[in-house]
């Protein structure tokens, strides 16, 4: 039978002043950890949540994004007679050729950015029905106008409403804030297709957008665009589109997860270091309830214990440094586009979760070592220390 | 005719340490009775603890028998050991050695622990530990805020909370002062007249051997003097 849980409690929590050092270092490890996983978690959120499943998403075979994409008009006047595309009450196909382009402009802290503007038709906003206004109004085609995402609002210059900014030889005056709840759209500017188009001097869309009435619809219009040669264009639902522009965060993970091996590997050693110092200043009192009946294994679980609640505290303490930066709106360069992209950290249940169990894993392995070698000794040589 | 408790038949031990070996117990054989309270003396490294210690199975001999309630304890692998002291053996320390992390109450309830015994009935069991040796009221008490001696009873009363037949004792007074000790010995007394424990403790002050039943001399690991003790 085991020892009693207070045991180990009592003991882990008696000792933590001491043992500061390596509740923080183990805090430290498990914040680093949620951190970047948030921050992997947050650009996920943004590209994850992004897209209708009716909409279909068409762009260039072979390029990676919207942005990197081209296609010519011609396929647009095609492609809008596919029968597999719904119709709207006039009978008009609901289809969106947008054209985006990558703009750098000033930031409020003076430095300079990449901002992904999207020239958008009535269409198109109504296929994108997650972005709303905040603030202001639409813009008005012709009129230089542009709606600039309310959370981009915050980090470049000249974008509040009514202020105004010179790119591609004109001056936009920014009329309104949308906001994307979360979405990829939170990254982008807005301004209507054909001004756009003529303002960049542009004569290739970048993507189509359709809507499709069903399941069937939609693998039925993207089989027919991918087979037909003329095209060289890839489709797939938006919402897979936007799925796999998610391996963005994939270096965020993997950084994540090395700094967490590598500083764990230090914790682990710092946890040892104190569970050795701990057990041997414990050595008789070991030996003694070894002389009352306790095992050799009761001993071990009740140290492997207690050095698991330790790290745990540790780990709350961690995951409770990282929960401030929850719903923090930060910035990064898309390895996409090389435009800004914004997201916010998201510190999510299974995250805490996650953290918490590396803390006691941590726990668990520096004791490992310190406990089988307290419990090895032999009573009456573990009674004779001091 | 008195029971038989302990039975050491030539029960030897020798250190080896490199070339040199040190010969701790040397044929060593002994009876010790129900009820008796033995003490065992002789100055310091004469083997006196290395003997408590094999009769109490944390130790093991080199050669020899010691058959505890005419089981060879000497036969038995380290988990039987382990139960057997659980159920068999109450041993109190000089250092006291409580769990400072525990009340007095848990650290009489550890060896309950290793029971079949429900709560309620562990609870009544330290009860009775605690009040025998007179520290029910302390209970709830941390060792740090015991004194001396009442840390030594605390130890006393997670002896004896299994209802062992052999309380054994190391120099249990030698941090003790001397008021302290007395309680101490009283105590481990009362254990051997009223509830007829076999008690065998282990002192070089001859005013607490005074309290035994028995006397025992050891000197470079071999029985000199065997005797009663009169007085008291
Ligand atoms: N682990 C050990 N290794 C070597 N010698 C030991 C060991 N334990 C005890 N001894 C020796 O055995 C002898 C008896 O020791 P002990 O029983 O502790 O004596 P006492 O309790 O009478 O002072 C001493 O000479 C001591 O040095
Ligand atoms: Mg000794």
């Amino acid at each position: 039978m085991a020892l009693p849980i207070k045991y180990s409690f009592r003991n882990a929590l008696v000792r933590w002043r001491s043992t500061i050092a390596t509740v923080l270092g183990i805090g430290l490890v498990v914040f680093v950890f949620v951190l970047l996983q948030s921050l992997a978690a947050g650009i996920e959120k943004s590209s994850g949540n992004t897209g209708d499943p009716r909409n279909v998403m068409i762009v260039r075979k072979g390029s990676t994004s919207e942005s990197a994409s081209l296609i010519s008009r011609d396929n647009l006047r095609e492609i809008r007679y596919f029968e597999e595309i719904a119709r709207n009450e006039q009978g008009e196909a609901v289809i969106s050729a947008d054209v985006l382009v990558l703009v750098n402009l000033p930031r409020r802290d003076g430095t300079e950015a990449n901002v992904l503007l999207r020239g958008v038709t009535a269409r198109g906003m109504e296929l994108r029905p997650q972005v709303e206004l905040v603030a202001g109004r639409w813009f008005r085609p012709g009129m230089r106008e542009i709606v600039v995402s309310a959370k981009l609002a915050r980090r470049f210059a000249n974008f509040d409403v009514g202020q105004s900014f010179r790119t591609g030889n004109s001056t936009f005056t920014v009329v309104g804030w949308l906001d994307g709840q979360g979405s990829a759209f939170d990254s982008e500017c807005w301004l209507d297709a054909d001004e756009c188009r003529s303002v960049f001097e542009r004569d290739m869309y970048s993507s189509f957008l359709a809507r499709v009435p069903d399941a069937g619809a939609m693998s039925n219009l993207i089989a027919r665009i991918e087979s037909d040669r003329r095209f060289k264009l890839k489709a797939e639902s938006e919402v897979e589109y936007y799925r796999s522009q998610t391996m963005t965060a994939a270096p965020i993970r993997w950084l994540g997860g090395f700094l967490a091996i590598t500083m764990s590997i230090g914790a682990v050693f710092a946890a040892m270091n104190t569970m050795y110092a701990a057990v041997g200043a414990r050595t008789r009192e070991i030996g003694t309830l070894r002389v009352l009946g306790y095992r050799r294994r009761s001993v071990v679980i009740a140290l492997l214990l207690e050095g698991a609640m330790l790290a745990l505290v540790g780990g709350v303490v961690g995951c409770v440094a990282a929960y401030q930066w929850n719903g923090y709106t930060t910035a990064t360069m898309g390895f996409e586009t090389f435009s800004e992209i914004v997201f916010q950290f998201a510190v999510t249940p299974p995250l805490v979760a996650q953290g918490l169990v590396f803390a006691v894993v941590v726990g668990i392995m520096g004791t490992l070592l310190p406990a089988i070698r307290a419990s090895r000794l032999p009573v009456i040589e573990a009674l004779k220390a001091i | 005719m008195p029971e038989t408790v302990v039975a050491i038949r030539n029960l030897s031990k020798i250190y080896a340490q490199g070339e040199i070996q040190v010969t701790a117990l040397n044929d060593v054989s002994l009876d010790i009775e129900m009820g008796e309270f033995l003490t065992l003396m002789g100055p310091s490294g004469s083997g006196k603890s290395t003997l408590l210690h094999i009769i109490a199975g944390i130790d093991r001999p080199t050669s020899g028998r010691c058959l505890v309630q005419n089981l060879d304890v000497t036969g038995l692998n380290e988990s039987e050991l382990a139960d057997w002291r659980n159920q068999n053996v109450g041993f109190v320390f000089q250092t006291f050695n409580l769990i400072p992390v525990l009340t007095a109450f848990e650290n009489v309830e550890l060896p309950l622990l290793l029971t079949q015994l429900d709560r309620s009935e562990r609870r009544r069991r330290v009860q009775t530990a605690l009040d025998i040796v007179g520290l029910a009221d302390r209970m709830h008490h941390l060792p740090k805020q015991l004194s001396g001696g009442q840390e030594q009873r605390v130890a006393i009363a997670r002896a004896l909370v299994t209802d062992p037949r052999l309380v054994v004792a190391d120099e249990p007074t030698g941090n003790l002062d001397s008021h302290s000790a007395q309680e101490v010995l009283m105590v481990l007394q009362q254990l051997s007249r009223e509830a007829g424990k076999t008690v065998i403790m282990v002192t070089h002050d001859p005013k607490a051997a005074a309290y035994g039943s028995r006397s025992i001399h050891l000197e470079k690991g071999e029985l000199l003097k065997d005797e009663a003790v009169t007085a008291r």
